[in-house]
């Protein structure tokens, strides 16, 4: 029988839980209550004696200095009401599986495989409230419906209940046989796009069909007849072919077929925006730069960091997910991207995360169409998500950011990066090589698999609509998945397998599918693969994304050393089958066969998508700037916008120095809290090279021209970069689209306008990194970011994430972004121009204007190789990136980071407007401050480049700002630093 | 003659590798051992002259940080721990380390008996915050993981470090014979009195750091270790850096310990 132990703060203690409750009842909800006290609620689900309950309360459950506790008895006396929150049934619950390992060491024995610890979590609250107000806190705040159910119970109906389950135990009991089902494809058109709307599988009519032709081809029948399958595809089958052909999976849009026509009329055929645009630039490049290891067909791009050691980047989102529950969909992005550099070569250790972010504002006031989160409550969660994920996993988080515009209320965009290292070589063989080879086993380690994330691939391929699967939803275990690693790493280092590949969307399918295009096939036993409950048909064991799992290709004569490696880091594995050279991916089940498909089919044989793309340019309107009346004033509201005010709250939260490397954080200055350009870390402590890691996003471009979005982009993490010490020629980038719905159809009628934006993009891709010299050793697209539900209909602006990381070759000379002395001269770099799209400023004014920044790379390539030149010759004390909110912000943000002021001219800026001086967002530009005695040399090494001396660094905390028209504005740094750091000072 | 370090690993420790290069980097042979193995192979210890568990999520901090680590060292452990402390050994637990002392009784060993008589609980904010922090050596302590060092600048990275006693007398007994080792205070170097940010998480008498009455155990929330190269300083760019591998004032404890085991077990 089930025992209930709660636990909670004693009365005289404060309950840092519940006061955090308290506060964000009143901010996020309105709601003011007179206290909260939250409980832990332990549901012992196992046969303990009372002796052994009364044991387990005391020395495991209980600080007993801090806490009161009770078994089978209500803890809370005065209250109003209460809310009991706690899992549905099959959802991770990972401090329940802790507290089951905390109660068999307090007993010394294991508990038994039916029994388990569930948990939950009381609210308590005390003053005026009502039962309507605890549901709603309990549906917008506190719980969510997809993962969690609840109680309300008032204290009378507590006298009941009290030591009662309120919730039930949360166990799957639907047992449905594991059955095969065969599936008839021979049938109408109609009836092949109802098949696949109906299952999910996300296929179109071509791809259907070829799937259907395959099935008649004689010789697959003839195999099929040899195994004993029936001549129809089973269900597993087409599952397979769904996830493998996924837009998640395979790109088919970036590898279609585009015509696209230009504004003027001519019509281009481009064969594959992949090999086009993005391949392309990699392949140009390579010839000039010498450190690519491994790019474009591994989990992540290998780049060389030293003679010894190479470095490993990518990033993913993880939009769709998070949108359904925050929480558990940003967790599982970054866990989840954790593993793809775990995965990549023979496996890397990551040693740094990345986020980047885009919401709608917090402060969003209008209707929430139905089955979305407000943006303040997907924001919350999201970002505890990547905390929690990142931070119980040992990996520092270095760079981010936060974006707002308001149709990412539509879907949020959830983007997690991570970087990894690994020797060059491992167990004597090249570290980026690997392939299963015939005869080896296929061993999956890690978690366990359940009905998580099943359609997962197809689903994140799909738009956000009423049916929307909450198996989507799943929760990140991130302390498994650390025992997995450091078993991963230790095994890779003695060499016990021969490849390696996460799970992730796709699962074993992906994984085994994968993998075992190095050996030329696999045999799959899925009654072998650990379930965390039964119940589960053999697709849904081949294609749950249940999280924390690896598979290894691992030689027959390794398994028994990898069996006591795994026990050791207790991590549960199991040999599900091996790799073969038949050609074939064949899965049996309990010694029958389920599914057979061809490999080439498998991976060939989804047909190439041929689409259309027009590009008409938006309808520009005359221009006019309206000028600044009080420019410190708008400089305070533009220090407040929220693109461009302080995110220090968030990033506090987030562990970003674990593993001793952080060299330059997110938050640098006199009182660590100016907002730096750059992260640097040093991945081996006793080495003197560091690599930087910067980002760029430039969504509210896209609505005028995606082209110098992702101009901007790059030219913005590029700048990054250069402001901390890196020089070009040393910078690689990571691609990462989010776009809207790009194939017209009746619903989508402006798909091929949103197609020809991709185009634009990938152009401006191609152009700017093959100027830069940045190869693109990694990349992902997700491209249905779009919500609809009845009429309303939300589309994403086109976004791409350009993460970018560059090489620093002596630590020493990094640079920060504060100023450092009075007297130090203050210079803007690069060109100001009245482009006004876009930005800040006209955002004040509620408007998008035309003109956007252009990136003249023939301009700011020279200025950035002298820039370079400047800072790794010491000449500069500080380099800030000019970006969102222009020149004035990034002037106050290093000023205030220095503990010092500024008096600045804005006639040497080289406009006749100072609003346009002041607030332009034209890109390549940069605010340095270099020493008196540094000055001959620094303007000697610029020479030829667009540059302007401003002014100086001065020793009282004030902002002096000439007009270019006459007169000076003054302010206070210090209300300029409130302004900026108010908004979201959460 | 070589110092032995143990840095424990496994279960979600995750400051191990950085750990074990601080003791190697003030001259010890630190070598990273996993809880399983130790366990399986409690005579392991003796070979070593320091225990240390490093900061972390053990068991990603369930039920309470360092709840379930504590336990099992102490149900599994803690006898052969007991020895290593009474053949003069050195123990320290930094962050999650030092929480796991404390919830199993290693620390503050008032009266020599494994107990439970402090603990560390949610910050006041509520919130895992990563932040620098100034912490001043108390003089009159024995600790002798402090000799020569007066004020350190680290970081503290911990959602749970709010340090309470169980009642007056046990602060008393702890201030009264120098084991509040180690302080939060200002940038000035005056008292934090319980402000943050100044004290990160409202510990009570701004405690950040206890050591047993011996000074030989120490547990203490910041990270010496993450500011062992002066490269991690968050300010180091506002001064310059002529070797990079500059050391920073936390490298200073990890040299106590090597130094202080080399003179004791010559």
């Amino acid at each position: 029988m089930a025992h209930r132990i709660e636990v909670g703060v004693k009365r005289n203690y404060r309950d840092a839980a519940g006061a955090s409750i308290k506060r964000r009842l009143a901010e996020d909800l309105g709601i003011f209550v007179d206290d909260v006290r939250v409980v832990d609620v332990y549901t012992i689900n196992a046969q303990l004696t009372s002796d052994e309950l009364e044991l387990v309360r005391k020395e495991l459950f209980t600080d007993h200095i801090l806490q009161d506790s009770v078994v089978d008895a209500t803890l809370s006396q005065d209250f109003t009401f209460l809310v009991e929150v706690g899992f549905r049934p099959g959802v991770t619950d990972n401090v329940g599986k802790s507290a089951a390992e905390g109660i068999a060491d307090t007993l010394g024995r294991k508990l038994a495989t039916d029994e388990a610890v569930f948990t939950s979590k009381q609210y308590v609250f005390s003053g005026e409230i009502t039962r309507d107000v605890c549901e709603r806190i309990a549906r917008d705040l506190l719980a969510n419906e997809l993962i969690q159910r609840w109680v309300v119970k008032s204290r009378d109906e507590m006298e009941i209940w009290a030591g009662k389950s309120l919730l039930g135990l949360p166990i799957v009991t639907e047992r449905s046989e594991p059955t095969v089902h065969r599936i008839d494809l021979r049938v109408s058109d109609d009836e092949l796009l109802r098949l696949s709307r109906e299952r999910m599988w996300a296929l179109d009519l071509a791809e259907m069909k070829a799937i259907q032709a395959y099935y008649a081809r004689e010789e697959v029948q003839r195999e099929r007849r040899a195994l004993g399958l029936p001549l129809e595809p089973t269900d597993i089958e087409v599952e397979i072919l769904a996830q493998t052909w996924s837009e998640h999976c395979k790109h088919k849009i970036f590898n279609a077929d585009i015509s696209y026509v230009d504004s003027d009329g001519t019509c281009y055929e481009i064969q594959s925006l992949f090999k086009t645009f993005v391949r392309r630039t990699t392949e140009d490049v390579s010839k000039r730069v010498n450190w690519l290891v491994s790019v474009f067909h591994d989990n992540a791009g290998i780049i060389r960091f030293t003679e010894d050691w190479n470095f490993a980047f990518k990033c993913e989102t993880h939009n769709s997910p998070s949108a359904l529950d925050p929480y558990g969909g940003a967790m599982t992005g970054i866990v989840g991207v954790n593993r793809d550099i775990l995965g990549a070569g023979l496996g890397c250790k990551c040693i740094f995360n990345t986020d980047v972010f885009c919401f709608a504002s917090p402060f969003y006031e209008g209707e929430i169409p139905p089955r979305l989160l407000h943006p303040r409550r997907v924001l919350r969660g999201v970002h505890q998500g990547v905390k929690d994920g990142g931070n119980q996993s040992g990996i520092p988080d270095v760079n981010g950011a936060i974006v707002f515009h308001d149709r990412f209320l539509g879907k949020p965009l959830v983007f997690c990066g991570t970087g990894g290292l690994i020797p060059k070589e491992v167990a004597g063989r090249p570290s980026h090589e690997k392939k299963a080879q015939p005869g080896d086993l296929i061993v999956m380690v890690g978690g366990r698999i359940g009905k998580d994330g099943i359609h997962g691939a197809t689903f994140s391929s799909e738009e956000l609509h009423e049916g929307s699967p909450a198996t989507a939803v799943q929760i990140g275990d991130p302390i498994t998945q650390k025992k997995m690693a450091d078993f991963i790493l230790e095994a890779r280092d003695a060499g016990l397998f021969h490849s390696i590949t996460d799970n992730g969307a796709g699962g074993l399918s992906s994984s085994v599918g994968e993998m075992a295009r190095g050996s030329g096939g696999a045999e799959v036993h899925l009654e072998k693969a650990p379930l965390k409950y039964p119940g589960l048909a053999p697709w849904e064991i081949f294609l749950s994304e249940a999280q924390e799992r690896m598979t290894l290709a691992v030689p027959p004569e390794n398994e028994k050393s990898l069996q006591k490696l795994a026990q050791k880091h207790d991590v549960e594995m199991t040999v599900l089958g091996c790799f073969t050279d038949t050609g074939l991916l064949t899965c049996f089940y309990e010694g029958r066969p389920v599914g057979m498909l061809r490999m080439d089919f498998l991976h060939e044989g989804v047909p190439t998508m041929k689409l259309k793309a027009k590009w008409e340019p938006p309808k520009r309107e005359e221009e006019v700037i309206p000028e600044s009346e009080d420019l410190v004033h708008d400089l305070k509201r533009v220090l407040s916008s929220l693109n461009v005010c302080s995110k220090e709250s968030f990033v506090r939260m987030y562990d970003h120095e674990v593993q001793g490397q952080s060299v330059l954080k997110q938050f640098q200055g006199v009182e660590h809290d100016g907002p730096g350009d750059a992260a640097v870390v040093r991945p081996l402590l006793d080495s003197n090279r560091g690599l930087a890691v910067a980002c760029g996003i430039c969504p509210k471009y896209s609505d005028l021209d995606t082209y110098a979005m992702m101009a901007c982009a790059i030219d913005e993490a590029v700048r990054n970069l250069l402001c901390v010490g890196v020089q070009l020629g040393d910078i690689a980038g990571l691609d990462n689209f989010c776009w809207p719905d790009p194939i017209a159809s009746e619903k989508n009628p402006d798909g091929e306008y949103k197609l020809a934006q991709l185009v634009r993009c990938c152009q401006a891709l191609y152009d700017v990194c093959t100027a830069y010299d940045i190869p693109l050793i990694s990349g992902k697209d997700s491209m249905k970011n779009d919500y609809r539900i009845g009429e309303t209909k939300i589309s994403i602006p086109p976004t791409v994430l350009f993460s970018a990381v560059g090489f620093i070759a002596d630590l020493r000379h990094v640079i920060s972004m504060d100023v450092k002395r009075p007297g130090d001269v203050i210079y803007l770099l690069g060109e100001t121009r009245p482009e006004m799209g876009g930005s800040e400023y006209l955002a004040l004014h509620g408007r998008l204007g035309t003109t956007v920044p252009h990136v003249d790379v023939s301009k700011t390539k020279p200025l950035y190789e002298r820039l370079g030149f400047a800072i790794s010759s010491g000449f500069v004390a500080s380099c800030h990136d000019c970006s969102d909110g222009g020149l004035g912000v990034a002037l106050v943000e290093s000023a205030f980071a220095g503990g010092l002021g500024f008096d600045i001219d804005l006639s040497a800026v080289g406009v006749d407007s100072d609003t346009i001086a002041l607030f332009s967002e034209s890109a390549g530009r940069f605010v340095v401050t270099v020493p008196q005695e540094r000055v001959a040399e620094f303007e000697e090494t610029l020479k030829g480049t667009s540059f302007a001396r401003l002014g100086e660094v001065i020793p009282e905390q004030r902002a002096r700002i000439r007009r270019a028209t006459g007169g000076c504005c003054e302010a206070e740094l210090a209300d300029l630093k409130r302004a900026w750091q108010q908004p979201l000072r959460w | 003659m070589t110092v032995r370090v143990l840095v424990l690993t496994g279960f979600g420790i995750n400051c191990d590798y950085e750990t074990a290069f601080a003791f190697s980097r003030a001259g010890a042979k630190a070598e990273r051992v996993h809880l399983n193995d130790l366990i399986n192979n409690p005579s392991f210890l003796t070979d070593y002259h320091v225990f240390s568990i490093p900061g972390g999520f053990s068991f990603g901090d369930d039920v309470a940080s360092g709840k379930i680590l504590a336990n099992r060292l102490r149900y599994r452990l803690g006898d052969h721990l007991m020895n290593f402390v009474n053949e003069g050994k050195l123990i320290i637990g930094i962050c999650n380390g030092f929480q796991v002392l404390v919830k199993m009784g290693l620390l503050p060993l008032l009266d020599g008996v494994m107990r439970q008589d402090t603990t560390l609980v949610w910050n006041d904010s509520g919130r895992f915050e990563d932040r620098w922090v100034r912490v001043r050596v108390n003089s009159d302590s024995p600790c002798v993981w402090l000799r020569g060092i007066e004020f350190m600048d680290l970081p503290v990275r911990h959602g749970e470090g709010k340090f309470l006693t169980r009642d007056d007398n046990v602060l008393r007994e702890l201030q009264g014979r120098g084991m509040v080792a180690l302080r939060y205070v200002r940038k000035d170097g005056s008292p934090a009195r319980g402000n943050y940010p100044e004290n990160p998480n409202g510990s009570l008498d701004d405690i950040a750091g206890i050591c047993d009455p011996s000074g030989r155990i120490f547990g203490l929330m910041p990270h010496p270790e993450g500011h062992m190269l002066r490269t991690q300083h968050p300010t180091w760019t506002r001064v310059g850096l002529h070797d990079p591998d500059e050391e920073g004032i936390g490298l200073q404890v990890f040299r106590n310990a090597v130094n202080y085991c080399a003179r004791t077990f010559e």
